[in-house]
């Protein structure tokens, strides 16, 4: 909570005032009231007909801008302005059906654009400055959304009791519609718009009654962006051209910490159309040190990058390999760490249990690997800048930026565009890519390079920059009782802290536990008399970051595999093993329950023949939401692994847009399957080994499991769904493995373990 | 180590649908001065390295960019355009190579019936997320639905598994196949 302002001391009113924003602020400000601030809000334009902001650029000059969320124009179109980045979570859908629902508008009148950086305006109050991370985006936004739409639907309902003489108790709103029965007036948002801007704005707005929602929880509220997104036209900073603008391809240093010791570019500058070589020096811990070929096109700015020869200095440079690096994890495991989380008396409870069962999990180092390989497009002028990017974290990029550019961060503007998936790599926490692109954009002007920049990374580029899911060792110790009861637990947790060297440090890390790295461990809703949890916080000059469900991508591997493990050895059925830990939690219980009931658990599982088949469970709380997947696997002579059907069930409170819900669910699931199944970074003397979907696997549709997704009714107040459905897939998978064949996969990835 | 799976095994067919063919060594092409292209029914004239993949012609130089750069190798599908109605990786594929032939990119294929139908689907079951990947899944599908009228689902995954979806839209991917299959019927 207020990380981002703290950190950054930046309530900047940096309004990303390009030259080419609307101009209408004039005359709405004359007519409107005093909830509308003095700084230009319409879409930000790019300086050529090529760019484009991620959604559709309203064409009218808005008649009726009550806040910074909404603005309603003489044509009758309402834009919801976003503040959350949609990177395929689905969130412009979110925050436009909150808007709409209070506003009474017909969703097909409703478009939305993304917010400029401007964090008086749009800050994240559950991140403390401009950003989308975190699965916040709903709890964020839900209250102030349904407050903007509230507060225009009432200036657009006193305009209309004004014009018609009636009392506004009178008129109701539907479906975009003004209407007074008695008289049988009606008119339509736009026709109401310029007289709207001239109401007082109300300072308390009364909020709907769930039961009159007609978009929160429909189907009608589809995705905002389906139709740009099937046909070509979404816009994605990959898409951006501006008049003049340069390609930038780079040749990275192959290990990070390394410096640049000489280069040769008299080969890359032979290479035609190859306009110019600029060295781009690290900052050291940020980004990786690089030589940038400058050309008119993509292709030929490749052609040159390729051709240059760097001699790198790698005296500094992280050299380890992948077996060293588990070697000591494993070494420290066995050692007492700091304590971040303890229960009752654990050393006394594991003393002499009538069982003990140990067992250490390993997890690799894992990519992003985002569709869109990262990028940025700069434009430096020498005291300004402008910025397109699939912005998640504006408010840390912005002083990133300025920082870099001896710029104030009102000076940096940044758009917006619509990000090809990200899954945290976009919210770099050092703000690596946009802090290289600025040291690029500097150094080239400084050689008077003035045309716009982009700067393009290849998918090894993307793949062997860092910023990875840190690798982790865990070794747990829990004891059962005579009776199958669980008595104590043990969980040491091996692995790099994704806060420590950060600015975020002092906000995520308290006496030396990044809460991150044990979350879903130390404060496990199991009701567990004896437990500790203890961290090891290894230093490497290797960048770490969030990675979609940060440490629950390991957490609840561990613990709800070995929650599977105890089961067994207890004898007991594990949904009811679970159970009987839960009995306190009802939501964990509600989706343990709905998942197990959907997927006929207790029942056998059709036989298919040459295959063993078996069924897992999983149940796991992240980001406030509650999730439950029971897998069914079958494993055919071979040991070849197929995930056939996924059952989930979620409690996300308040279901704003359940099909969204359903969709993150599927995603999360397909998502979380790469990673159990495929995916591993590994090292080789500090040297990235993958670099491309064939060294680094993907997921691909004949290995995506038929998904059922099962929603908890609540009308708690909404959390996130971007990230929960990730963390029991794994588990789940792997209990069904060991039901299947008595294996227990203990190290990530699968890989062919089951073959052996 | 690598995970060797049943999937895996299968890739290396699906995986260069419409891309082996056009694997060509560059040094194979002598640079012709001018290559004429023929993309959605327009024609374009490409001045320069004739060895330059198709993509970047595309959406550098013509400037159209809903066909995007995902791998640049063939491995994930983004790119992926038709060539005389067949789908191939534009990210592998010599401007030389598509001389002389039409083709169709996302931009090109709501004025084909098929084309019409799978992305009337895809906005119906709201298939997309990210999104970056859907053209190049689009293409995919409406190639397949070209020639085979009802496809099965071991029909979809083999023509589908080379284009991946970091999101993992594939359920919806395989059910909008399907509905789009019905509304041609």
């Amino acid at each position: 909570m207020g990380i981002m302002k703290r950190i950054t001391g930046n309530d900047s009113k940096a309004s990303s005032s390009t030259p080419l924003i609307n101009v209408s602020r004039r005359s709405f400000l004359q007519g409107s009231g005093g909830l509308a601030i003095g700084v230009c809000l319409g879409p930000v334009a790019c300086s050529s007909k090529d760019a484009g902001t991620a959604a559709t650029v309203a064409s009218n000059i808005p008649a009726f801008e009550p806040n910074a969320f909404i603005r309603i124009g003489a044509d009758n179109s309402v834009t919801v302005i976003a503040k959350h980045l949609e990177m395929g979570q689905g969130t412009f859908t979110g925050l436009a059906t909150l808007a709409a629902e209070e506003l009474d508008a017909d969703w097909s009148q409703v478009s939305v654009e993304a917010a400029p950086a401007d964090v008086t305006k749009y800050k994240n109050n559950l991140l403390g400055g401009q950003g989308t991370g975190g699965s916040t985006a709903m709890a964020d936004s839900h209250e102030p959304m349904r407050k903007a739409g509230a507060t225009a639907r009432a200036m657009l309902v006193s305009a209309a009791a004004a014009e018609w003489k009636v009392p506004a108790a009178e008129i109701t709103v539907s479906k975009g519609t003004i209407r007074h029965a008695a008289s049988k007036k009606e008119a339509s948002f736009g026709q109401m718009a310029d007289k709207a801007a001239k109401q007082p704005v109300p300072t308390d707005v009364v909020l709907k009654d769930p039961k009159n929602f007609t978009l929160i929880g429909s189907q009608t509220a589809t995705r905002k962006d389906s139709a740009a997104k099937t046909n070509g036209t979404a816009k994605f900073t990959q898409d951006v051209k501006l008049d003049g603008m340069l390609i930038a391809v780079l040749a990275h240093a192959p290990n990070f910490g390394s410096t640049i010791k000489s280069f040769d570019d008299s080969k890359a500058r032979a290479v035609a159309g190859v306009v110019d070589v600029i060295r781009v020096d690290a900052v050291p811990g940020v980004n990786r040190a690089a030589v940038a070929v400058l050309a008119k096109n993509t292709w030929v700015a490749k052609q040159g990058r390729d051709a240059l020869v760097v001699e790198w200095e790698e005296a500094e440079a992280f050299k380890l390999s992948s077996a060293e690096i588990f070697k000591q994890f494993h070494e420290l495991s066995a050692k007492p760490g700091l304590v971040a989380g303890t229960r009752g008396d654990t050393a006394v409870a594991l003393k002499k249990p009538a069982k003990l069962l140990e067992a250490s999990y390993e997890f690799p180092y894992l990519a992003h690997a985002a569709m869109e390989p990262l990028n940025c497009v700069i434009h430096y002028t020498g005291d300004s800048c402008q910025i397109w990017n699939g912005e998640q974290f504006q408010t840390f990029d912005q002083a990133a930026a300025a920082a870099t550019l001896g710029l104030k961060p009102e000076q940096v503007s940044i758009t917006q565009l619509y990000a090809g998936g990200s899954f945290g790599r976009r919210a770099s926490s050092k703000s690596d890519f946009i802090v290289e692109a600025a040291t690029l954009a500097k150094a080239a002007y400084a050689k008077g390079v003035k045309a716009p920049l982009k700067m393009v990374w290849t998918r090894e580029d993307d793949m062997r920059g860092g910023y990875y899911r840190p690798a982790f060792v865990h070794a747990i110790k829990a004891g059962l009782d005579k009776d199958g009861k669980l008595v104590g637990w043990q969980q040491r947790i091996v692995g790099q802290s994704i806060a420590k060297g950060t600015a975020l440090e002092p906000y995520m890390v308290h006496e030396g536990i990044d809460h991150t790295s044990v979350e879903g461990t130390s404060d496990t809703r199991y009701d567990i008399a004896n437990l500790q949890v203890e961290l090891h916080s290894v230093d490497y000059k290797l960048p770490v970051l969030w990675w979609r469900s940060v440490g629950h991508t390991h957490t609840a591997y561990a613990v709800e595999t070995m929650m599977d493990e105890l089961a067994h050895a207890a004898g007991k059925d594990p949904v009811e093993f679970r159970r009987a830990l839960l009995e306190k939690q009802p939501r964990h219980l509600a989706v343990l329950e709905l998942a197990a009931a959907k997927a006929d658990w207790g029942k056998p599982l059709a036989p298919i023949t040459g295959m063993k088949r078996g069924r897992g469970i999983a149940v796991h709380e992240s980001f406030n939401t509650f999730v439950a997947e029971v897998a069914e696997v079958s494993i055919d002579a071979d040991g070849m692994l197929k995930v056939d059907r996924v059952v989930c069930a979620v409690d996300c409170g308040l279901a704003i847009n359940p099909d969204v819900i359903k969709a993150q669910m599927e995603g999360g699931i397909g998502f979380g399957l790469a990673a159990i199944l495929h995916s591993e970074i590994t090292f080789d003397q500090g040297k990235v080994v993958q670099g491309n979907f064939g060294e680094y696997p993907m997921l691909r549709i004949n290995e995506m499991p038929v998904i059922e997704v099962h929603l908890v009714a609540s009308a708690e107040k909404p959390t996130g769904v971007g990230e929960p459905g990730v963390p029991p897939i794994g588990p789940a998978v792997a209990n069904a493995v060991f039901a299947a064949t008595a294996k227990r996969i203990r190290k990530l990835p699968f890989g062919d373990q089951l073959s052996a | 180590m690598r995970p060797m799976t049943k999937i895996e095994r299968v890739l290396p067919i699906v995986n260069t649908v419409g891309a082996r063919s056009f694997i060509i060594p560059q040094l194979s092409f002598p640079s012709l001065p001018m290559t004429d292209l023929t993309i959605n029914g327009v024609k374009h004239t490409h001045n320069g390295d004739a060895a330059m993949p198709l993509l970047w012609f595309i959406r550098d130089e013509v400037g159209m960019t809903g066909t995007k750069f995902g791998c640049g190798v063939a491995q994930c599908g983004a790119c992926t355009v038709h060539l005389d109605g067949q789908p191939i990786r534009s990210c592998v594929t010599p401007v030389s190579v598509a001389a002389g032939k039409n083709i169709t990119t996302i931009e090109g294929t709501a004025t084909d019936k098929v084309g019409a139908a799978v992305q009337a689907s895809w906005r119906k079951l709201d298939v997309v997320q990210c999104g970056y990947c859907q053209s190049g899944q689009i293409m995919s599908a409406v190639a397949l639905l070209a020639k085979n009228k009802a496809p099965t689902d071991s029909d979809i995954d083999s023509a589908m598994g080379g284009n991946v979806c970091r999101c993992a839209t594939y359920v919806r991917i395989r059910a909008a196949i399907h509905d789009a299959a019905t509304a041609l019927a």
